[in-house]
């Protein structure tokens, strides 16, 4: 299955983006094979309903899970409508972060673990 | 061509919060209405509107205010995503197979999702954004704004506030504080502007924020310092310098702050200011003459 990693970097060896709206790139990475995309995030500087954007965004990317650091309420209600699983929390690298989804090591959010507009200044 | 027309709206703002924009706007509205001038007072501070401490006007009417935002309807849209692409704000996202989510609190109600919809299938619905009370006290008309809690429609509500101002009165709007989209849409229109700041750094940094926005907006404006006596002469250099007339300087005297802190007028409890308040007056009726005589 196709997942998205928020990611600071282009590639598997980037580190985790804490933030999921304003996310530098979503890598879209393909679980079975590990074949990847970068996706830039257009929204990273936008005013606001970047939570929003970027669910769309990587929905758009045909990925049915998200594994992020923290997430808003806009943006989970978003992915929830989507039918994309989210799993807040992560940190270290891309690739550490789909091992540990591939391990089952995770836990789905059902909730935003941030208030809105918490990637700002962060 | 001179048009003669006098002042019809007085705004007063200022960079800085707490400099004491209220405390002039009510003042300068019962001066004006005992000296048998048509006043009607506007609160679009609606974050915090607090005119009506010092006026206590009977509220005679009330209304909802409410701002324009989609409503969609699942069965007509076809999925094809046209009105998430317009919305700059993220305020409205199809996902696919007539899934259309709606943020009202992003909605800037701009229409853009309902005109762009080919199915037809956005109506325009309301979300309750705030009221607007409307009132006498003494012989002054009321209108003050209050934004609901929680809601960030802020210039909508203004927009509405806006709407009241009677040709026939003289206005005297009371500002938020700052200089951000909410105080960029009352200033938009009005035929002067008062800038209140007090003389310290930091009243001084906020008025050369000020300054600069109503110089852009292009409005004639002139400067009141409250407290005057306090902090150091810096705001009155940068006012000699920049060529700003200071209109008004009241004095940092514990009376007029112990009669605010009590919600009352200063010229009604203090006969020794009514003079200056006269000349205030003055001066904002006669600013707006000079100006068109130019023209």
């Amino acid at each position: 299955m196709k997942i998205a990693v928020t990611s600071t970097g282009k590639n598997l060896d980037s580190q985790v983006d804490p933030r999921f709206g304003r996310a530098a790139y979503f890598i879209i990475v393909d679980t079975e094979t590990m074949e990847f995309t970068a996706v830039e995030n257009a929204d990273v500087d936008a005013g606001g309903g970047t939570g929003i954007n970027s669910a769309k965004a990587v929905l758009d990317a045909g990925a049915q899970a998200v594994l992020t650091g923290n997430c808003g309420p806009n943006a989970v209600r978003t992915l929830s409508a989507g039918n994309v699983k989210l799993y807040t929390g992560l940190q270290g690298t891309v690739a550490q972060a789909v091992e540990q989804f591939k391990a089952g090591a995770l836990k789905e959010a059902s909730s935003a673990n941030v208030e809105p507009h918490s990637g700002l200044n962060g | 061509m001179a048009d003669m027309h006098r002042v019809e709206t007085i705004a007063v703002a200022s960079g800085k919060g707490g400099t004491g924009k209220t405390t002039i706007a009510v003042n300068l509205a019962f001066t004006a209405a005992q000296l048998g001038e048509k006043v009607r007072y506007l609160d679009c501070d609606v974050e915090e509107p607090n005119g009506h401490i010092f006026l206590k006007p009977d509220i005679t009417s009330s209304e909802n205010v409410s701002a324009e935002v989609p409503v969609v309807d699942p069965d007509k849209c076809t999925g094809c995503g046209k009105c998430g692409r317009i919305c700059q704000f993220g305020a409205i996202v199809c996902l696919d197979g007539n899934n259309v989510l709606t943020f009202e609190q992003l909605c800037h109600s701009c229409g853009g999702c309902i005109r762009v919809c080919p199915a037809g299938a956005i109506k325009p619905g309301a979300l309750a954004i705030g009221q607007i009370e409307l009132g006498r006290s003494g012989q002054i008309d009321f209108v003050g704004g209050r934004l609901k809690i929680g809601s960030v429609r802020t210039p909508a509500m203004i927009k509405e506030v806006k709407k009241r101002i009677r040709p026939d009165r003289l206005s005297i709007i009371d500002v938020a504080p700052g200089t951000s989209c909410a105080v960029v849409e009352t200033l938009k229109d009005v035929d002067f502007v008062l800038l209140v700041t007090e003389p310290t750094p930091f009243g001084l940094n906020d008025l050369k924020l000020a300054v600069d926005l109503v110089r852009r907006m292009d409005l004639s404006f002139a400067v009141v310092i409250n407290r005057y006596g306090i902090g150091n002469e810096d705001a009155e250099k940068y006012c000699q310098a920049e060529g700003i007339e200071i209109v008004l300087k009241l004095p940092d005297d514990r009376r007029i702050a112990e009669i605010c802190s009590t919600g009352r007028i200063i010229v009604d409890a203090l006969s020794e200011y009514q003079q200056q308040f006269s000349e205030l007056y003055e001066y904002v009726k006669s600013v707006k003459a000079e100006i068109d005589d130019e023209r």
